[in-house]
């Protein structure tokens, strides 16, 4: 099991968000990754889609079931981690250094609503 | 673990994936005791069966199974299931534990024109468990005084397995060779910890329900209640090979033999994705030529370990049927191209000594 990083924020649907000044590496928790089981599909958007918090931005699919992603903030997606499209299973690997877009923030106040890693933690207890 | 069948089951031990991979490769042991039992027993058990069952059992010999279809007078399915000839007039038929209840209460009541026979609910007496894969039987071998490789696919012997009165079965749901083992429930982790301790060496590991289902879907085995049900024939399920075509009379023969002569309208096929996403069941499909209406449903569809393929069984019109064709699936508003490949999507490299059956 992979520690919870404390420089990272989380949300209820188990996404994670690092952030550096206006821009955040997005992904999915180890808790997420072990529900799911084996993941063998990610479907990510293109490099500027815009999202909004809590809507969809892709998909991530295990052996027994589909599950939506889902945005920690709003923004445009400025990069996308294309290597994850021919070696999904990295998720399970590695849940917290399985970014899978890059998110430039358009509202930064939004990011401080999200859980730290220790609220995080208390929830999935 | 998960509800099934009235039984709390585990979805997967070590993963899916893992569990996948060591039944292709060298074994698994799976508890599939979930699996119901129907004894039918009498002077006139045979005609019972022979109406009931749409395969032939005069075929079988004693120690001798087959996979066949408990159809409607519709020829559709009311279950499916394997026929086991214990003695001459004495059978054993394995069924879906979702169904045992409306399966016993059906044959009991079919069975009734046959004459002398009477159909017993005996699932409480069987524990089930199957060891599967290349190197199964080195690793059941150990524990039984049987000589396993004397049992052809699809005969089974009586024996013991771990010290414990056993039916020894060459069958299996994976596409893999393997044998399936009878055993009375109250010494099931008996045997279940002896097929594990003597599977170590060979890396046998156990598995849950969510690698049979992967397992079984690579191998193209119809799971009852996604690929077959009452709404569907055996010969829409492309499975004419269980129907005896030779005997007088069975439940449902004048439906699938007017198909068999007609031809069906929709036919089972399976399919693999040329374009990237999974198709999953219930999913809807088209055709090339149908634009608006879909043309039918997918039934199974995964993302296979073994083939690393994404892969599918769907209902399509009879025309478009044929390996090659093109299809749509619409994964959750996009459409997304396939094709109909031939089935089975997997077979397993060496077959085990001569089939039967």
């Amino acid at each position: 099991m992979s520690a919870y990083p404390a420089g990272f924020k989380y949300t209820k649907d188990h996404e994670w968000i690092e952030l550096a000044g206006d821009r955040g590496k997005v992904g999915i928790t180890d808790y997420a990754q072990q529900q799911l089981g084996d993941v063998v599909y990610v479907e990510l958007p293109e490099v500027g889609a815009k999202v909004k918090q809590g809507q969809s931005f892709g998909t991530i699919e295990s052996v027994k079931a589909v599950s939506e992603l889902y945005s920690p903030v709003s923004g445009e997606v400025v990069d996308v981690n294309t290597a994850l499209k021919d070696k999904p299973e990295t998720v399970n690997k590695d849940p917290h250094g399985s970014w899978m877009v890059v998110l430039k923030l358009s509202n930064a106040g939004e990011a401080g609503g999200l859980l730290d890693a220790a609220q995080y933690q208390d929830l999935i207890k | 673990m998960v509800p099934f069948g009235g039984w709390d089951m585990p979805v997967e031990y070590s993963g899916i994936v893992a569990e996948h991979m060591a039944v292709r490769e060298r074994a698994g042991l799976f508890d599939v005791s979930h699996m119901g039992e129907i004894e039918i027993a009498g002077k006139d058990a045979l005609a019972a069966v022979q109406r009931i069952a749409s395969n032939d059992a005069a075929k079988l010999q004693v120690g001798q199974a087959q996979y066949s279809g408990l159809m409607t007078p519709a020829g559709t399915f009311v279950d499916d299931l394997l026929v086991y000839r214990l003695a001459p007039a004495h059978f054993l038929l394995v069924v879906n534990a979702s169904n045992i209840q409306k399966d016993y209460g059906w044959i009991a009541e079919q069975i009734e024109p046959a004459g002398d026979a009477v159909a017993v609910d005996a699932s409480s007496r069987y524990a089930l468990l199957a060891i599967q894969g290349p190197a199964a039987l080195e690793v059941l071998q150990p524990l039984t005084g049987v000589d396993l490789s004397s049992i052809k696919y699809y005969w089974f012997a009586h024996g013991e397995v771990a010290s414990i009165r056993a039916t020894i079965s060459r069958t299996g749901y994976t596409g893999e060779d393997g044998f399936e083992i009878f055993v009375p429930p109250q010494s099931a982790d008996r045997v279940w910890l002896a097929l594990l301790e003597s599977g170590r060496a060979a890396g046998a590991i156990p598995c849950g329900l969510g690698a049979r289902d992967t397992l079984r879907l690579e191998a193209a085995m119809r799971l009852y209640g996604n690929d077959i049900d009452g709404t569907t024939t055996a010969l829409e399920a492309d499975l004419g090979w269980i129907v005896g075509w030779n005997k007088t009379d069975f439940l449902g023969a004048d439906v699938l033999r007017a198909q068999k002569a007609n031809g069906v309208a929709r036919k089972l096929v399976g399919f693999e994705m040329i374009d990237r996403g999974i198709a999953r069941q219930g999913y809807d499909v088209y055709t090339t030529a149908s634009t608006s209406a879909p043309a039918g449903k997918v039934t199974s569809g995964t993302q296979t370990p073994y083939l690393k393929k994404s892969i599918g069984m769907a209902y399509v019109p009879a025309d478009q049927a044929a390996p090659g064709t093109e299809l749509d699936v619409d994964i959750r508003g996009r459409r997304t191209r396939a094709r109909v490949v031939p089935m089975p999507f997997y077979k397993r490299p060496r077959p085990p000594p001569a089939a039967g059956g």
